[in-house]
């Protein structure tokens, strides 16, 4: 037995969100992983650009149970996050679910969104059977920490066939109250075969706070036969909190899973994004942006897994840099010896605004099958000249021609968000970030 | 309008334009001809003021302003045009915007009030029956994913929307099927007018049957090596670049 973390009494005073003894064993035994794994050092080869010594070296308070309702409004929450309102709703606030903030309707009879401390009491050998399959906590001391600490979170069960029309919007806020915590909220989604849905992830903050907070999120995504299942993620947090997203999927026959993750928030962030496309002909696409600045790190590990014969991957990922920020990509691809006629395709590129600006960008491939398709290409730059020229000999100056760049080129990867709502929102935050004015 | 004395410029430090001299009035149209590599390209940039190129001597006066002095954008806003050979693609900015802020850039460094987007899109209207182009082009991203003529026609629509007052035509005839230069000519011939100039750079004789200059200069090897009227073209033509390039 390693060294207890000074996480050992917090945990011990925990009682957890609830389920029958096995529950408490799989927490009891993510909180042993935890301990013996530690925080990850640079050392570790997933971890070589990111210190999380700023998190380590705090030890976050669990989130204070709820003394009351929520002061924000429903119309605040709209304020606060980019989505249409009349999407299905599900809002935390400092780790904990209010109720009257959220509204989850309307769905198809045998749908079920629920809290997860909810399905702990209605379906609990349906959370059994799920939750810690996939988001593993071996040599992941944010999962194992995640797992071992969630108090709460989404579970989302659509059977076979079912397609939820509207997307399903969870929402995190941190305001004072979450100042000096620890949340790690669980999502679990369970696609069965041929059904569809989509799924909007924000992480905001509201209103200034006196001490960081760690954001540190895990979410478990099966997608059957022929499903699919659209996951964005947009992380808004303040900057000056700590930001750790885990997303886990395995994909059947034929599915699809686009994820898209924006990043523009928090002082330090990891996002892992990791699927196993286990059946034949499955498609995944991974793209994101990250727009950051100041001394802000922002850093994006993603693994694709070919397990299987003629699956499709494909990948963009857009960092805008400016200040004295910092961004890593990670982007990982394995193609299994039975994984023939695999499809992969990975991009990413960074734009530098500034002199102490930095990326690192480690593209890895690793194919053990012979008849695959598989490219990557990175490219770290400033703005294109001939583009600036272009659009002087139009009478634009040099620092409006420069503004309109910086957004054409992240809108170039925004373009690819298939909800009108979350895309318009984007772009319009986008334009005025870099042009300080509106498009339209 | 526009004076070029003995202009020598390298790019890279090969020596590109040795010594041209070319002067053009209001109410003007100038051809400039000649095989590829000439130069033509390389001159038509420098007066619009691109960065890849040196200018190592001679002077380039513009309504009797130091035209090199100047950067890109000042030259656009006083009136100078270049129609791409290429034009760029800018994806994630539409038309519409991109020419809304370059109309009023101009017009603001002109000391003329801005128009608001609605006000901008009536100016639009007649501009876009010039060159037979659909509203629906607005809203696209810049250039991103037209065909060759439909870049061609975009930039024909920008020259139309800024009104120039010295026009440089580059190449703009290249990849363009015979109603697509038939509609390109016939926007560059609307907005001729007696206090205005165009500069055509060419390689074919075709363009000049649909846009008809006043003279037309041959360069090669970085210099004029001749010029003379409309009929030289013709000549041209005919007998090719190896005669004026044997006679000079």
């Amino acid at each position: 037995m390693s060294t207890a973390t000074p996480y050992e009494s917090s945990f011990a005073a925990l009682r957890g969100p609830g389920g029958s003894a096995w529950l408490p064993a799989l927490r009891r035994e993510a909180m042993d992983r935890f301990n013996t794994l530690g925080f990850p050092t640079t050392r570790n080869e997933d971890w070589h650009f990111t210190s999380v010594t700023p998190i380590a070296e705090r030890v976050f308070k669990v989130a204070p149970a709820k003394s009351g309702p929520s002061s924000l409004s429903p119309a605040d929450v709209s304020a606060l996050v980019i989505g249409d309102p009349a999407w299905h709703r599900l809002v935390f606030v400092n780790g904990r679910f209010e109720s009257s903030l959220s509204h989850f309707a309307g769905l198809p009879a045998e749908v079920r969104i629920t809290t997860l401390v909810e399905a702990l009491k209605e379906s609990p050998e349906f959370v059994a059977e799920h939750l810690g399959k996939l988001a593993k906590s071996e040599g992941q001391t944010f999962t194992a920490f995640n797992t071992a600490f969630a108090q709460d979170g989404v579970v989302i069960h659509v059977p076979r066939g079912e397609i939820v029309d509207a997307p399903v919007h969870i929402v995190h806020i941190s305001d004072s109250g979450a100042s000096g915590v620890g949340m790690h909220p669980r999502l679990l989604v369970v696609a069965e075969p041929l059904s569809q849905i989509a799924i909007v992830e924000s992480f905001t903050c509201n209103g200034q706070l006196s001490s960081s907070y760690l954001m540190n999120a895990v979410a478990e995504i099966e997608i059957g036969n022929g499903a699919r299942v659209d996951h964005y993620q947009i992380q808004r947090e303040s900057t000056d909190s700590f930001h750790v997203a885990t997303t886990q999927v395995r994909q059947g026959r034929d599915s699809t899973y686009h994820s898209f993750s924006y990043a523009a928030g928090a002082a330090l962030s990891r996002t892992n994004i990791y699927t196993q496309l286990s059946g034949d002909g499955a498609e995944a696409r991974l793209n994101g942006l990250y727009l950051i600045d100041g001394a802000q790190h922002a850093d994006h590990q993603t693994f694709v897994e070919h397990l299987a014969p003629s699956c499709a991957s494909r990948e963009l990922y857009k960092g805008i840099l400016d200040g004295g920020s910092h961004g890593v990509f990670n982007g990982k691809v394995y193609v299994d010896p039975i994984a023939q006629k695999t499809d992969g395709k990975q991009t990413n590129h960074a734009l530098l605004l500034s002199d102490h600006a930095r990326v690192d960008t480690k593209p890895q491939l690793e194919i053990f099958a012979d008849d695959v398709k598989c490219t990557h290409g990175a490219t770290v730059g400033r703005l294109d000249e001939s583009a600036l020229f272009y659009l002087k000999s139009r009478g634009l100056g040099a620092d409006n021609a420069r503004a309109l760049l910086t957004y054409a080129f992240a809108a170039e990867v925004l373009e690819t968000i298939e909800l009108d709502t979350l895309r318009e929102g984007l772009e319009a935050l986008a334009f005025a970030r870099f042009t300080q004015g509106e498009q339209r | 309008m526009l004076k070029i004395e003995n202009l020598h410029a390298t790019a890279g430090g090969k020596e590109i334009l040795k010594g041209i001299s070319l002067t053009v009035s209001a109410g003007e149209v100038h051809a400039i001809m000649g095989p590829n590599g000439s130069g033509k390209s390389t001159l038509a940039q420098i007066i619009a003021g691109h960065p890849g190129y040196e200018v190592t001597g001679g002077t380039v006066t513009y309504e009797g302003n130091d035209l090199l002095a100047m950067q890109a954008e000042e030259r656009a806003q006083k009136g100078v045009f270049l129609a791409f050979q290429y034009p760029i693609e800018i994806p994630g900015v539409t038309n519409a915007y991109f020419f809304r802020t370059a109309y009023n850039e101009v017009r603001k460094a002109n000391g003329k009030e801005e128009l608001d987007p609605i006000e901008f899109l009536d100016y639009m209207e007649t501009k876009l029956k010039l060159v037979e182009m659909d509203p629906a082009m607005l809203s696209r991203s810049v250039n991103a994913g037209f065909s060759g003529g439909e870049k061609k026609r975009n930039e024909i629509l920008q020259m139309a929307v800024l009104e120039p007052k010295l026009a440089i035509l580059d190449e703009t005839d290249s990849g363009l099927d015979i109603d697509a230069l038939r509609v390109v000519a016939g926007g560059v011939n609307a907005l001729r007018r007696p206090d205005n100039a165009a500069i055509v750079v060419t390689h074919y004789q075709r363009l000049l049957n649909y846009i008809v200059p006043d003279f037309v200069h041959v360069l090669a090897g970085g210099k004029i090596v001749k010029s003379g009227g409309k009929e030289l073209a013709l000549e041209l033509e005919a007998k090719g670049y190896d005669w004026v390039m044997e006679a000079a």
